[in-house]
């Protein structure tokens, strides 16, 4: 027989899971919040969503055709980058500006540092620092389409003067002001269950983020009522489901990403509790981030058979 | 919990895919020629006792061991070598061979008789004679590992078989139970260790009920039934798994008090010692989405790919585009079709140039999987960073030379790198520094 036979290094099979298909894991489950986005706020939730994509998408396809760089946009990553960016700003926010911000994240912090996998913070994240810190007034311009409600029209309930009169199950459904994405925490916990049910992220980091900073306001005030309004306002959940889990920003390792989880707790809390910042989890998140690969080095596991060098003199006797 | 802080070790949910498991092993076709290879084992090649034009029977000694390690060789068949001659191997080096040319009578060496054991002498004296290797694929001389240097308590039969397609193990124990048990029983009366566990995975549960059956009445042989992941059947993870010891990084499984053989090598042993017919042929798994009739063959050693290929046929419509010996995850790829097979092969898989076309791989997106499912508790994606600095010392932190390649790496990556590839690179290089640099 001539047939001419491929010879490749084993293993011979792969499995299913490609980056293309854990990128389309997040955006279905990011589905529920732009859905609960667009009923809150109206459908301007979904132009400014849209615009978004759209801005990241073109942006990260135009820098790898002017670089000559094969074009990534495929792997779906510049959409989900999209819908977070969206998702982090307030539903009458300027399209400009939107773009403003997908290019800080595509342009600066995703591909100048070399693309996907190579960013040291969460694209999306950094902009929306950039649109916080450059459009304050935008940003914080948070409209509650039924106004006349009650206390939280235009505000979100971290500005509110007395938590205790929240009523948990609105801020739980997100009836109350924000930016997009944050507001629902309902619609933000079945996106949870979506990702750690098809394994696409480890539920570690935001189950001790959120934890200990519930854990750290039941000690500081004592009331389980205002730690779970804390909780349930500002972007702590959606940060810590769909943020503080980004793959490149996130410790590898079990021990890492429980270190990584609390970490982000103590910051959090210290900024919103200390800090003149109602919201402290963009910092804390942009903060952790830099913080990665140390903690990485820090928490490596321990390889199977390691032993340790104080008995080292014996081990290499043992050697074959 | 605790173990998974210091190492997660999920093991791959690789397919199984075993088509075969039912296919009961039918004897090959006889091939026209075998080529038997004198170095089918870890250790010294075995040195060739036959010259051109000698007359050869099934089980006569055509080389004998060459050295403390190594491994003697019987003819697979009967008829005349026509040819001893050195053979270049697809890993580059050459070692010398044997061809035979078939008779088709099969006559049987009339030297070939039970041995006689009384003692542990003459038990190591028998096994070393039968030319018995690991037949899991290793190839380490059995009768070398059946005298350690650390004390063993136990006796690990390693019938996990956790690798894809592949039933030939699954096969030995449905076909020869009693052999298995007699090669078990052989060995713990003369070596003196007191028990012995047979760790089975779950997907196999006709195999784990007929050996429970088997060894009901014989209170030092347990059957442990295994869990069904990816990485059960290597040796190290397979200590682990049944006694919760782990060997020592550069030891022997003797280190952690275990000698560990695989199923089907212990049920070689069964038969010889009730035969005396040394280690000739063995069940081989052909299978594979480009093969015909996928099915379990015994196959004379020294028989050609090729002639595998033709017993078990090719699908009319597909083009072979890989021939894999041994399983998906840690089998080679043949590159001439003319190789013959040796006694750790246990699986020849045919593959369409489809599946056989490895896909193009994509950036890192550091999501860790990789580091999830190492058996070991490697890090390949940090090796990786490693190895582009070509940074000894952080290799070496890395623990780069634990990797035995079991390939649970490439197969989770979802950006489709080849990690056990780069691992495998990665330790060489880091083996080779360390050499030159004379110290850690």
């Amino acid at each position: 027989m001539d047939t001419k036979l491929i010879v490749s290094a084993s293993p011979h099979i792969r499995s299913d899971e490609s980056t293309r298909g854990l990128m389309a894991n997040v955006i279905v489950a990011l589905c529920p919040v732009v859905v609960a986005s667009a009923v809150i706020f109206g459908l301007r939730a979904l132009l400014v969503t849209a615009f978004s994509v759209v801005v990241c998408v073109a942006l990260e396809w135009l820098y790898c055709k002017l670089l000559k760089k094969p074009s990534p946009i495929g792997d779906l990553s510049a959409v989900v980058t999209g819908i977070i960016l969206a998702m982090n700003v307030p539903v009458n926010m300027p399209l400009g500006q939107v773009a403003v911000g997908a290019v800080a994240a595509i342009l600066i912090t995703k591909q100048l540092f070399g693309g996907i996998g190579m960013n040291f913070a969460n694209p999306a994240l950094v902009g929306r620092i950039v649109l916080f810190v450059s459009f304050t007034n935008e940003m914080n311009a948070w409209v509650f389409p039924d106004a006349a409600v009650d206390q939280l029209a235009s505000a979100t309930p971290l500005q509110v003067a007395d938590p205790s009169r929240l009523n948990l199950l609105d801020l739980f459904m997100g009836i109350h002001g924000g930016v997009l994405g944050e507001t629902c925490a309902l619609a933000i916990v079945l996106g949870f269950l979506y990702l750690v049910f098809t394994k696409t992220i480890s539920p570690a980091i935001p189950l001790t983020y959120v934890g200990s900073v519930f854990v750290f306001y039941l000690i500081a005030t004592g009331s389980i009522h205002e730690s779970l309004v804390e909780i349930l306002s500002g972007g702590l959940l959606f940060g810590a489901v769909f943020m503080a889990t980004d793959y490149v920003t996130s410790p590898f390792t079990l021990k890492g990403k429980l270190i990584y989880g609390v970490c982000l707790g103590v910051v959090t809390f210290a900024i919103r509790y200390w800090g003149s910042y109602t919201e402290g989890v963009s910092f804390a998140l942009l903060f952790m981030n830099l913080w990665v690969p140390f903690i990485n080095d820090a928490t490596r596991q321990t390889p199977y058979g390691y032993i340790k060098p104080a008995k080292k003199a014996g081990k290499e006797g043992a050697d074959k | 919990m605790l173990n998974k802080l210091k190492r997660a070790a999920l093991g791959a949910h690789t397919p199984h895919d075993k088509a075969t498991a039912a296919s009961k092993p039918v004897p090959m076709p006889l091939p026209a020629q075998v080529r038997i290879l004198m170095s089918q084992h870890i250790g010294a090649p075995a040195k060739a006792t036959v010259k051109k034009g000698d007359e050869v029977c099934v089980g006569t000694l055509i080389g004998e061991a060459g050295g403390f390690v190594s491994a003697n060789i019987h003819s697979s068949v009967s008829g005349k070598v026509t040819a001893v001659e050195s053979y270049r191997l697809s890993n580059g080096r050459a070692c010398d061979s044997v061809v035979i040319q078939t008779d088709g009578k099969q006559t049987v060496d009339p030297a070939v008789k039970p041995p006689v054991v009384t003692d542990k002498a003459s038990f190591l004296a028998a096994v070393r004679a039968s030319g018995l290797v690991g037949l899991g694929g290793a190839g380490f001389p059995t009768d070398v590992k059946l005298q350690p240097k650390s004390p063993v308590d136990t006796l690990l039969i390693n019938a996990s078989e956790c690798e894809v397609w592949l039933t030939s193990d699954t096969q030995e124990m449905l076909t020869s139970p009693d052999d298995i048990v007699r090669g078990i029983q052989a060995v713990l009366q003369y070596t003196g260790i007191p028990r012995c566990i047979i760790g089975i995975e779950k997907n196999k549960p006709e195999c784990i009920d007929l050996l429970c059956q088997k060894t009901k009445d014989i209170a030092n042989i347990d059957v442990k039934p295994l869990p069904s992941v990816y990485g059960t059947g290597a040796e190290l993870i397979l200590i682990e798994k049944c006694l919760g010891r782990e060997v020592p990084h550069g030891g022997l499984p003797a280190d952690a008090g275990a000698i560990v053989m695989n199923v089907t090598s212990v049920g070689m042993l069964g038969k010889y010692l009730a035969t005396g017919m040394p280690v000739v042929e063995r069940i081989v798994t052909v299978d594979g989405d480009a093969c015909a009739k996928p099915q379990n063959l015994i196959v004379p050693v020294g028989t050609s790919y090729q002639d595998i290929i033709n017993a078990a046929g090719l699908k009319p419509d597909v083009t072979l585009g890989k021939v894999v010996d041994g399983g998906a995850m840690m089998g080679h790829a043949v590159e001439d079709l003319s190789y013959p097979i040796s006694k750790t092969c246990s699986g020849v898989i045919l593959l369409s140039d489809a599946s056989a076309t490895p896909p193009a791989a994509q950036a890192c997106i550091r999501c860790g999987r990789c580091i999830e499912y190492c058996p070991m508790g490697l890090a390949p994606v940090e090796v990786n960073g490693a190895y582009a600095a070509r940074d000894v010392e952080e290799l070496g932190k890395l623990h780069v030379d634990y990797c035995f390649n079991c390939g649970s790496c490439t197969f989770v990556c979802p950006a489709k790198r080849p990690c056990t590839q780069m691992m495998s690179l990665a330790k060489a290089y880091y083996l080779d520094q360390i050499k030159k640099g004379g110290n850690k």
